[in-house]
Parts: C-alpha cells; structure tokens; sequence
C-alpha cells in the first residue's frame, strides 16, 4: 500500500510501518505500566513508571511527557487550568478508574495514545469503554465522508449527549478532539515547555502557520478554524467520555489520505490495539 | 389482645412470665422485635406481619408490660441486666442455635444497645437495628465529653438534648407519675398520640397501657441515673447496627449519634424525615430497610454497587419516579437518586433514553431501576403507569415532576394549539403525576415527597416566554396549594426553579411566528447562550435532593434565579421594566 498522505510530502507504507510501531510500543507500554498498579501508587509515580519503561526502549523525544489521571481525574472533575492536567500525588485505591497517557517519539515518529483501566472491576468505565466504540466507528465514517471537522465534532458531541455523557475532552487545550502528529526531527537532545517536546511544537506550529494561509487547522476543534474537510496527514484522536466522576478515552492515529478511494481515503493506522480487541472479544 | 395469626406462648425466667408471639416460618433467620416505653409488643402490629413474609418474627412484651408479669417488687426489678436475662430466655426458646437479629424502638433500642454491647450475649446476636434508643452507656459518655470539654456547639447540644429529655426528670419523682398515667393521662395517650404525633388509631395503644406506663416507670428509675453518671468503658458492639434516626423526634436528638462510630465497627446509617414513632407511622419503610439489613448480614445480598452518594443515610431503598428523566434535569436527577441508593423509575416519552437512563442508573448505586415510556400529557397513559407502577414496584416515596418543553414567541404569535400543546405538557403532566402519585402516597399514610420542576420564569415575567411562564407560574402555585393541603399528612412538596441551566430544552424548543429556518437559527443561539452560561443540570439535580432533605417549599437554583426571586418580593417593577427587553435571539 503505497499512499500520498499530502501532496508533498508522500508519506510511503514504510513510513507508516514506522508510525504504527511506536503506537505499538506506546500500547504495550500502557499495558505494562498499568498491569503493574497496585493500591497507593500515585499519579506521578505511574507516570515515571511509563517514563522508564520508555527510555529503556529506546524512546529520547516526546511529543508530550506521560500522564497519568486516577479517580475523578479521569473525568477531569474541576479541570480549570492546563496545569491540573500535569500528574499529581493522587494515590490509587481499589476500583479506582485511570487513564495513561503518552506521546513518545521513536526514530522520529509519534504516537499518541490513551489508555483507560481501572485497580479492579469498575462497571461504570467499562461501560463507558463500551460505548467508545460507537465514536470510533462515527469519526471513521464521517470522515471518510469529508464532512467538515467541526460538523463531525459536533456530531460526536450528540452522541456522547444521547448516550448521556459529558464531553470531557472540551477540557484539553482549544477543547481539541484530535491533533495533527508528524516525523519529529531527531536532535540528540530535545527540551520540553511544559511537558511537550518542543521538536513536536515546533512541528506543531510550523503546520499552524502552513494550514493559517491554506485555510485549515492542525487541531480539530468545535471552533471555526475547525470548519474545513479532513486535512490529509495523521491525525491523533482522542474522543473523551466523562461521567459522574468516571472518565475513558482512547487515543489513536487515523490516517487521512487524498485517494478518491473512500477505503483508502481514512483508515485507522492500526486495527490491533487493546481498546479494539476488548470490543472484538466482547461481541 | 393478640396479633393477628401469632403463635403464643409463655416463657418463665427470673421470677417473671414473659408473653411471646411468634409469627413467620421458625426456619427463616429469627428477628426479635423489642417494644419501648409506654407501649407493648402491640407497637410492631403493622411492622410484624409484613417482616413475617420473609422472616421468623418474634416478639415479646417486656416484664411488666402487656401480658407479661412484673418483678416483685418493681423497685430494681428492671435494671439492664435483669432485662438481658429475659432477652437471653427468649432468643434460647426461639432460636435456640442460630443468633438473632434485634430490632429495637425507644426502650427496646435502649435495652437492646446492652444486649448487643455486653459480653455474655456474644454470638447470640447477628445483628441489631437501633431506632429511637441510644445506648445509656453512649449517651453518658457524650454528656461527659460536653461537661469536661465544653465549646459554645457542645454546650447548646447539651442543653437542647436536656430540654428535650423533661419526661426523664419527671418520670423520677415519686408516685405522681402512676397516679397521672392510671388517671387522666393514660385515658388521654391515645389522642395526644393522634394529635401530636400523627400516629393512626385502630389496635394501638392497647388497654394495657395505664398498667404499662405505670410500671415501665422503673425503667428509668432502676438505670438511668447510675448509667449516665458511670457509663461502662467497654460498651462496644459486637454486632453490625443499623441505626434508624427519624428527624423529627421530639425526645432524642440526632447529634446524640455523632460519634457512633467508635462504638461500634460495623455501622450503617439511615434517617427518616418522621417523628417518633416510626413503628407506627413508617411501618414500610421500617420493613424494607429491616428486611435489607438483616439479608446483607445474612450473607444474601448478590455483591451490587454500593450507593456512596451524599444522601445514602435518607434515600436509601426509597422508590424514586422522576419523569423526563432520558435528559438534562430529569436525567441528572434520577443519577442523584441512583447514587444516593434509591430505586428508580425513569420516566421519559422516549423510550430508549429512559431506558439508557435506567441502565447507567443501575450502575451507579440504584439497587433497581425501571425505564417506563410515557407521554406524562396523556391522562390515559398516565393513569396506566400509576397503576402498573403500583403494582409491581410499590409506592412512590418521592415524586419528580420534571418533563417539560420550551415556547418562545409573544403572545398574538402564540396559536391556541401551542398553548395547549405547553399547557399539556408543562401543567397537565404535573396535575398528572401529582393527582396519580400523591394519591397513592396519601392513600399509603406514611409520608413521602413531591417536587415539581417550575421555572425561574414563573416569577419572572418576560415578553418572550408568556406561555412558557404561564404554565411555570401554575406548576409554581399548584406545588404551594398542594403543600398546604398534604402537610397534615407527611408529604412535602417543593417547587424547583433551576433558572437558565445547559440541556437540551433549548435545542428541543418551539419559537412561535417564525418559519423553520429561523427557528433552528434561534434554537441554536439559545442552546449556545445556555452553553456559555454552563450551568450543569448536575446542580439543580444536588438541588433538588437537598430540598427534598429540607422539606424546602421554593427553590430557585441559579444565581440568576435567586437573585430574581428576590426581586420578584422586593423590588417587582425592577422585574417588570426587565421583562420589557428583546431577548438576545
């Protein structure tokens, strides 16, 4: 499968390979770090635990450091200021729900994930978890359709509304859904503003400034700069579910290419991941 | 006088002869009722049969009451440990290998605090449900850390605890009162009863009761005083305790179980927004609160959610209907409910939000949750779904009349149909819910509660809304008139007045004179409007509850809506010059 991804920068099956296997290693991580959770570990700790685990693979440069959320932090309960979404020294208790969340880059590709668990049975996020499949199959869809972002923004929106949730991925910065991701430049040594690699802004920025003069945006908002059909590129996307205290998510690359293929015109970087199989072996 | 189907029989311990009804299945779990003072085994009647579906019921008149004999002499013939010995005597005649649960009101919860807290009983006892009774050993406890530590708080409890403890002072002067109990008192008990507590005639109080009063005196005399002043140091529970308060008790105070805790390991709480005598007046609440426990304890219980909202202690158990309940108030309501352990019934006209509503319901703590559809402006439909509701979930013990739409337009664009369609639906769906429900919770006799959604916009006039405001306005004097009329009986009423809250009644909103297009235009600008404004249904959900706590009568919820509502009494041409400008549509 050879795909142009943007008219300039065609972006070869073997560059996906390389996408696709630092989502992998990011996943496997998740799993690691959180089967390895135990009560009393703190959100710091989980997110140093990802660090290491990271940096022992190989991983130098982050689009964003890992979090990690415990409890109603999941739902971002309170969440006023982009600082509260740093790890705090919430502990973990029995039942207690949790979200892992990393954005590692490795041989200058990035990933970006969500993984949401809980420290035993909790029958609130597995549901919720459950009905996160609805919003993978309406973005795919939509897009693929090339409405525009904003349109199929709001139409997430509803069906969290319908399936009684609240959106709590309005929270994050600009209220985004998803975010453009791309190659990240390798430097031996890379800083970080706030948590993110400034490689990764830099690129960031770069595409902001790019899509500013063609009319697009790199981040998919409920916002006016949002109200363009899908932009080609990979895209990580991050539908947010919050209920009562009680939050999940995913956070996954889908592809968005030009083909006139609708197949091929947005995909899912990869169909094996856990949040996936959960939902195959659930049916 | 006997209870009805009870199996009688005498049990002879300590030189008295303790009359003993046993009702129910003896290979059930056995649950001893106790009786308090001044009343006999009689005080269970509506209690007893409906515990013996389920359970081995057993009860006793204590010595000196009813048809059991009394200790000769009476003077320290009914002191705490003499009291045990009897206890001991029947649990060993009715369960002689399996332990028992207690149930305790007043006198028996008292004496039923040293069962469960002395040495020999242990392992006798499977659990015990305190109501109306503290432990004498507690209580004197609490009066001493008051005395030794006193703060303003401390001291006012003390002495409110004091003014309501008089009876005790004067039950400890000689003679006077027997003469007062086997004279004018005791012929007039049971209408103070009537009068006083709302307690309904019929077998109770029983002839006894002079006799009763009259001996029963001792139980104060032979123990309060040497227990308050050297309380036992080790007086803890070795059993689960439920502890029944009911809120309106005008003899014991809630503060007097504050720190419970320390006493006893295993302690749920549950309060009751009743007076004293619950056995009579809340008998199914009693039963199903009993009935729950003792199945817990027994180990019966399939491991559910546990309820952890902030009202457990009052709503648990409880039958909840809400209606509009698959969005925004009504939704955020029935989960408040669902949270706090209530059972609901999520009443929507869409079906599949109801229902999903009932689902998530069941997630979150609602041991049970039903989805019903319903239009609530169809007196037919509504009528069935009292009836079904009835039949196969129980009385209602708090109603939510929330379903409602939205109209805007002025009145020459306001057609006659859209009227009536908002008429239906907003005040019709009320007059409904409240004349099917509230009958059913009347006809009951044991309290419950109403709460009507109103508006801020029934006190607050606008040019844009006269429809919607109109029929705000009714919701609004209905739930005032009907407050009035159900307070003898021990149903509430509130009306609610969120103000402008983020649903999606805006969105679902009729604009009256304008064509379709416009009209989407302005649903969207309002859903947006109430968007910014961001004030969660969640909120008027903990409103609701907390009203519900309160006995509240008018509750405006937002800032917006309070501060109208103050003006509306103070200031209500201010109101009337605001409600001449054009909305931001």
């Amino acid at each position: 499968m050879t795909t142009a991804v943007s008219d300039e920068r065609p972006v070869a099956s073997a560059e996906l390979q390389g996408f696709r296997r630092v989502q992998r290693l990011a996943y496997e991580c998740a799993e690691a770090v959180a089967a390895r959770l135990e009560p009393g570990i703190t959100e710091r700790e989980a997110a140093r635990m990802q660090r290491e685990w990271l940096r022992e693979r190989g991983v130098r440069d982050w689009f964003h450091l890992p979090f990690a959320w415990f409890g109603d932090r999941t739902a971002f309960v309170n969440f006023r200021i982009p600082l509260q979404f740093f790890p705090t020294n919430r502990r973990l208790e029995p039942g207690m729900p949790f979200i892992l969340d990393m954005a590692p880059v490795y041989d200058g590709c990035t990933a970006d994930i969500g993984y949401s668990g809980s420290l035993g049975i909790n029958p609130v996020q597995d549901k919720l978890m459950a009905d996160l499949e609805a919003h993978r199959e309406l973005i795919l869809r939509e897009v693929r359709e090339r409405r525009p972002l904003r349109e199929i923004y709001e139409d997430v929106d509803r069906l969290m509304v319908r399936q009684g949730y609240a959106n709590r991925h309005r929270a994050y910065p600009f209220g985004v859904i998803a975010h453009k991701v791309d190659r990240v430049a390798e430097r031996r040594w890379s800083a970080h503003v706030f948590g993110f690699g400034t490689q990764s802004l830099k690129g960031l920025a770069s595409d902001a400034l790019h899509g500013h003069r063609e009319g697009w945006s790199p981040l998919w908002s409920p916002y006016r700069f949002s109200d363009h059909p899908p932009q080609p590129g990979l895209w990580a996307v991050e539908p947010h579910l919050g209920f009562r205290g009680t939050g999940a998510k995913f956070e996954e690359i889908l592809v968005v290419t030009d083909s006139a293929d609708p197949e091929q015109s947005a995909f899912w970087l990869d169909d094996d991941l856990p949040h996936v199989r959960r939902w195959a072996e659930e049916k | 006088m006997t209870l009805q189907g009870a199996r009688e029989r005498v049990v002879r311990t300590g030189g008295v002869e303790l009359c003993v009804a046993e009702l129910g299945d003896p290979g059930q779990p056995t649950v001893i009722l106790v009786h308090g003072y001044p009343d006999s085994k009689e005080v269970w009647s509506e209690v007893a049969p409906r515990l013996a579906d389920r359970f081995h019921v057993v009860l006793y008149d204590v010595r000196g009451h009813g048809r059991s004999t009394p200790p000769q002499p009476l003077r320290g013939g009914f002191t705490l440990e003499k009291l045990t010995d009897d206890f001991l005597a029947v649990a060993d005649a009715v369960s002689p290998d399996r332990p028992v649960h207690l149930v305790g009101h007043d006198w028996g919860s008292v004496q039923s605090w040293e069962f469960a807290t002395v040495k020999r009983t242990e392992g006798r006892i499977a659990s015990f449900t305190s109501m109306s009774g503290p432990s004498l050993d507690h209580f004197g406890h609490w009066i001493n850390q008051r005395v030794k530590r006193p703060t303003p708080r401390r001291v006012g409890q003390l002495l409110g605890q004091g003014a309501k403890s008089w009876y005790v002072y004067l039950l400890h002067a000689p003679v006077l009162p027997e003469l007062a109990w086997r004279g004018p008192l005791g012929k007039r008990w049971p209408r103070i009863l009537e009068r006083v507590e709302q307690v309904p005639g019929g077998d109770y109080p029983t002839p006894s009761l002079p006799t009763d009063a009259a001996r029963g005196a001792w139980l104060y005399r032979d123990n309060v005083r040497p227990r308050l002043t050297r309380p036992r140091q080790d007086a803890y529970a070795h059993a689960p305790v439920q502890l029944i308060t009911p809120l309106g008790d005008a003899f014991l105070s809630e503060k007097l179980y504050d720190d419970l805790e320390l006493w006893v390991p295993q302690l749920t709480r549950r309060t009751l927004s009743a007076k004293h005598w619950i056995p009579r007046t809340r008998p199914d609440q009693l039963v199903s609160w009993i009935t729950e426990f003792v199945t817990s304890v027994e180990g019966g219980r399939p491991a559910g959610v546990t309820a952890t909202g902030k009202y457990a202690d009052r709503f648990g158990g409880q039958l909840v209907l809400v209606t509009g309940a698959g969005s925004g108030i009504g939704r955020a309501t029935a989960y408040a409910f669902a949270e706090a352990g209530a059972r609901v019934v999520a009443v929507d006209r869409d079906a599949e939000s109801a229902g999903r509503t009932a689902e998530m319901s069941r997630l979150i703590g609602a041991p049970e949750a039903w989805a019903e559809t319903v239009d609530v402006s169809d007196e037919q439909a509504m009528e069935k779904l009292a009836a079904r509701v009835a039949a196969e979930y129980g009385v209602v013990d708090v109603l939510v009349n929330n379903a409602g739409i939205g109209l805007s337009g002025s009145f020459f664009d306001t057609t006659p149909e859209d009227w009536k369609k908002v008429l239906d639906v907003n005040l019709w769906g009320v007059i409904h819910g409240c004349r099917l429900f509230g009958k059913q919770m009347a006809e009951r006799g044991q309290g419950g509660h109403i709460v009507n959604t109103a508006s801020a916009a029934a006190f607050q006039p606008s040019k844009a809304l006269p429809a919607y405001s109109t029929s705000k306005a009714a919701v609004l004097m209905l739930s005032e008139c009907l407050r009035a009329e159900l307070a003898g009986q021990g149903i509430g009423v509130t009306a609610i007045c969120p103000g402008l809250v983020n649903t999606n009644i805006t969105s679902t909103a009729h604009f009256a004179g304008v064509d379709a297009e416009e009209e989407k235009r302005r649903q969207k600008r309002s859903a947006r409007l109430y968007g910014l404004r961001n004030y969660p249904p969640e909120k008027v959900a903990d409103a609701i509850l907390r009203a519900v706590v309160r006995g509240e009568a008018v509750v405006p919820v937002t800032p917006e809506a309070r501060g109208a509502y103050l003006m509306s009494r103070f200031t209500p041409r201010a109101l009337r010059r605001i409600a001449r400008l054009e909305p931001p549509l």
